[in-house]
């Protein structure tokens, strides 16, 4: 067996700058790493044949910052610090995952008030996650307005995140064996409060962006990826369920409280811009029946169930959990010695798998759609570093 | 199918497949050599189709030399997961490419190779995923050394 | 009413049969109104344009420097003017240091025709609207030539983009100007505002005059690069366009240029279509007339001037921006069209006196 290892420079050589019938050439722009529309240090070789795209090449690794190494050295209990700063925009979603993988491992049962608090926490991590995406959607758009009326809302969220965990962005909140503080005594008046000012603004939200002829010529039929292309190259979240697959983990393989809670899945029809866009729209609404229905049925009862001095140790064997951050399928994959550190630990990040969908969806389309293309894909770059 | 019918299934379908003891889902070990064909058949056989790779990587066990190849499968139809493990020695860690089967192994793939030196026979374009191409060594092997690694007290 | 048109050429003509000497220095005294004017305008636009775009995001804007932070564009043109300007390795050194000029002479020559008040006006080109066309045409060599000689993929793209465009909708924008020339008769700017003198082009041409004044605006609107035709710069998509490469001092160039066309289009769209700084007439009502006269006609075609100026910035802060191929179809197959059936439409119109005050 012979195995030949290539580098970038022969792979964007290996087609070389071919003569098109037209005889205009084709030629290779760097998108990124310092790209205003890749929100963050992501960098796309892009082929482009004029303003027609040709062929994307993602190259990564801008902010590896080799947390899976890391996690070799950390206890389990450290290693949630680490799952903040993946997807910063899911940290508490992220530190579920990680929790969720040493509590199914140390067989720990949890109470109603852990479980409802962590959802509730959730679903409000995924509202803001999607008000920012659609804040950023918009001015990838061209429409800077958004931007601002997104991180107003956001910024309502992070406030209570604030009060009750004292981080905004990485919160570390979630923990093996229950949370790390119980809620705020403010926590469920402030909810129903925001609760209360959103839904107008959401409306408000569709009028400015979602109804605007530009935007919707922009986004319909853009970038449609099928169902099959989406499963095979594993995409999951928004981006698969836009493709009309209704996958949704809070459904399927439900954790927390999800089972208890009435909520649907938003599913779109073709996969283009446009159902990406609006599934995360839906997606906001259903967050809020979520929260709705739980945010007053709080029970009594402890908030941390592990003694939290004690170092975590798992018995051997390998442990797999995951759950649906507002991006998609978060995995932990832990391979365990029975020591107090995990042997290998491995995060399946949805961003990972979505990202490369631009790879399928983009050739022959123009430069304006990639961007528009690639915002609806809502990356966060850390997370597929890693 | 649950965890017991769907290991079952598995195992009729295929020789030389050992059940993976201390994992909390179903997961079963092949042979390197047989693992292009099963993964084949498990993603077109009706009563598997698992039609996603939803993860793959490698644990490298330095002890007893040898590197496992992990692959989580998941079905789209039926619901449900298998991890299909395969070990290959250390020395010449080189297992046939699925990317042919799922896209999304050819950078899975690419991501194992960075990080492990882990070889894929029949992948299209094996290169470094994260770091850059002239990089020295694969960092996530147990035995990487780096100029500027900490190394941690004990 | 009569309307006395005064303009710093015709002292200048007057001057030069008694010297030499009085005539340059009316000359000299246009070229620094305009060139003071350009650069207070300027100011006043990039302010006008941050606070109006802070209220309609929720927030306040430019509020440290000065009362409000009006002081805030001057502090900024004093960072632009200090900071190195810095030439791309290997980019056409001339060329990159010409661009921003022809850009912003191009805007320069525009403003000497503009008619502020009957007093107010610099030169009374006897071809105004041809020269509006031609010399704010020039303006795009200043950004083909900056995209091309800045050695920048991203800038080649831009600058590509602005000339596709820029030339496209010119067509537009000038088919628009002359639905205005055929119903005045005249080319001069002043003779085009006297015209209005019992109502604006835009009501007194019925439906044609509206038409030809949204086909105006939009095309002009593109013209200039603004949102939703901000493609040239495309901030989320080319970093920042013709420009990426440019700082310092020419990049204030650039900048300016942008701002102090959006005025030229608000007063040349409000000069032929909204009567410039004639007040709000309507023919036969003479008591309503004298009432409006009160207000001085620079006041007029200021108010309207930013009155346009406050919808093109209206359309910034909301609209996403056009694709590439939708900007030119919208040009090709839904402007140009319009406009070529519109001009037709005016053309009879002004054969039967088919409008009101005949």
């Amino acid at each position: 067996m012979s195995v030949i290892v290539s580098s970038l420079e022969q792979r964007i050589r290996a087609d070389n700058l071919k003569e098109s019938p037209l005889s205009t050439q084709e030629y290779f722009v760097n998108m990124g790493p310092q790209h205003p529309s890749t929100h963050g240090v992501l960098r796309m070789v892009v082929k482009l044949d004029g303003e027609t795209v040709r062929e994307v090449i993602p190259v990564l690794g801008y902010i590896h910052r080799g947390i899976e190494k890391m996690g070799e050295s950390f206890g389990y209990r450290q290693f949630v610090h680490m799952t903040d700063r993946i997807d910063y925009l899911s940290a508490l979603i992220n530190n579920w995952a990680v929790s969720m993988t040493v509590e199914k491992a140390a067989k720990i049962e949890l109470n109603d008030r852990i479980q409802i608090i962590r959802t509730i926490m959730a679903e409000l991590q995924r509202i803001q996650s999607h008000q920012l995406w659609w804040g950023v959607f918009g001015m990838d758009m061209g429409a800077f307005t958004p931007f601002l009326y997104g991180f107003r809302d956001r910024e309502i969220i992070t406030d209570i995140f604030e009060e009750t965990i004292g981080a905004r962005l990485t919160m570390n909140y979630i923990q093996p064996g229950g949370l790390m503080f119980d809620i705020h005594p403010n926590f469920q008046k402030r909810v129903k409060d925001f609760l209360k000012y959103f839904k107008p603004k959401l409306e408000e939200y569709e009028t400015l962006l979602s109804g605007n002829v530009i935007l919707q010529e922009r986004v319909r039929n853009v970038g449609i990826m099928d169902a099959k292309t989406a499963i095979s190259i594993g995409a999951t979240g928004p981006v698969l369920r836009a493709s009309g697959v209704k996958h949704d983990l809070r459904k399927l393989d439900p954790y927390g409280v999800y089972d208890k809670v009435d909520f649907d899945v938003p599913v779109g029809r073709i996969g283009d811009c446009w159902d990406r866009y609006w599934v995360r729209i839906e997606e906001i609404k259903q967050s809020m029946r979520i929260v709705e229905q739980l945010i007053d049925n709080i029970p009594e009862g402890k908030t941390m169930l592990m003694k939290p001095a004690v170092k975590i140790k798992l018995p051997e064997g390998t442990y797999y959990s995951q759950v649906e951050t507002p991006r998609g399928v978060l995995g932990v994959f832990v391979v365990s010695d029975g020591k107090d550190k995990p042997y290998r630990i491995h995060l399946r990040t949805p961003n990972f798998n979505n990202i490369w969908s631009i790879t399928e969806m983009s050739s022959n389309w123009r430069l304006g759609d990639l961007v528009a293309m690639l915002s609806s894909l809502d990356v966060v770059v850390p997370d597929i570093d890693r | 199918m649950d965890n017991q019918s769907l290991i079952a299934a598995v195992t009729a379908a295929a020789n030389n497949i050992k059940l993976r003891e201390k994992a909390d889902r179903a997961a079963i070990e092949v042979p390197a050599e047989g693992l292009l064909a099963l993964m084949q058949k498990l993603r077109d056989d009706a009563q598997f189709s698992f039609d996603m790779l939803c993860d793959h990587t490698v644990i490298d066990w330095l002890a007893e030399g040898t590197f496992e190849f992990v692959y989580q499968l998941y079905s789209m139809t039926h619901q449900h997961y298998l991890m299909v493990l395969t070990r290959v020695s250390r020395d010449n860690p080189t297992v046939p490419s699925v990317s042919s089967l799922w896209k999304i192994a050819e950078w899975q793939e690419r991501e194992c190779y960075d990080m492990f030196g882990a070889l894929y026979d029949g992948h299209k374009d094996l290169r470094r995923l994260f770091l850059e191409d002239d990089w020295k060594g694969f960092p996530l092997r147990k035995d990487y050394k780096d100029d500027f690694m900490l190394e941690r007290p004990q | 009413m009569n309307w006395e048109i005064k303009t710093v050429a015709m002292f200048a003509s007057e001057a030069l049969r008694e010297g030499y000497l009085g005539a340059a220095g009316y000359i000299i005294l246009g070229v620094v109104a305009i060139a003071g004017f350009l650069a207070v305008l300027g100011m006043v636009l990039i302010y006008a344009e941050r606070k109006v775009a802070g209220h309609f995001q929720c927030r306040l804007g430019p509020m440290r420097v000065g009362w409000h932070g009006v002081l805030q564009t001057v502090a900024d043109t004093i960072k632009l003017f200090l900071k190195e300007d810095i030439v791309p390795f290997q980019a056409d050194k001339v060329l990159h240091i010409l661009a921003p000029l022809f850009t912003l002479l191009g805007t320069l020559l525009v403003l000497a025709v503009v008619p502020f008040s009957p007093g107010m006006q610099v030169a009374d080109v006897n071809i105004g609207v041809v020269y509006v066309t031609a010399v704010g045409g020039f303006g795009v060599l200043g950004i083909l030539l900056g995209g091309w000689s800045s050695n920048n993929k991203w800038s080649l793209v831009g600058a590509m983009r602005a000339g596709a465009q820029i030339i496209s909708y010119e067509v537009s924008a000038t088919l628009a100007l002359l639905v205005v020339v055929l119903f005045s008769g005249s080319l001069k700017l002043s003779d085009i505002i006297l015209s209005q003198e019992q109502g604006w082009w835009i009501w007194r041409a019925p439906v044609v005059g509206l038409v030809g004044f949204v086909i105006f605006f939009i095309a002009s609107t593109a013209e200039i690069n603004r949102t939703p035709f901000d493609l040239p710069e495309g901030e989320s998509e080319l970093t920042a366009g013709f420009h990426t490469e440019y700082s310092g001092m020419r990049f204030a160039f650039f900048f300016l240029a942008e701002f102090i066309n959006m005025f030229i289009i608000s007063a040349i769209a409000a000069t032929l279509y909204l009567g410039g700084w004639m007040p709000f007439h309507i023919g036969g009502l003479d008591g309503f007339n004298a009432v409006m006269d009160l207000l001085p006609p620079g006041a007029w075609f200021a108010g309207k001037t930013s009155f346009l100026i406050f919808v093109l910035m209206w359309f910034r802060w909301t609209f996403p921006r056009l694709r590439v191929d939708q900007l030119m179809r919208l040009e090709w197959k839904i402007l140009l069209p319009i406009g070529f059936v519109n001009l037709i439409a005016a053309a009879f119109m002004v054969m039967f006196g088919w409008y009101y005050g005949n």
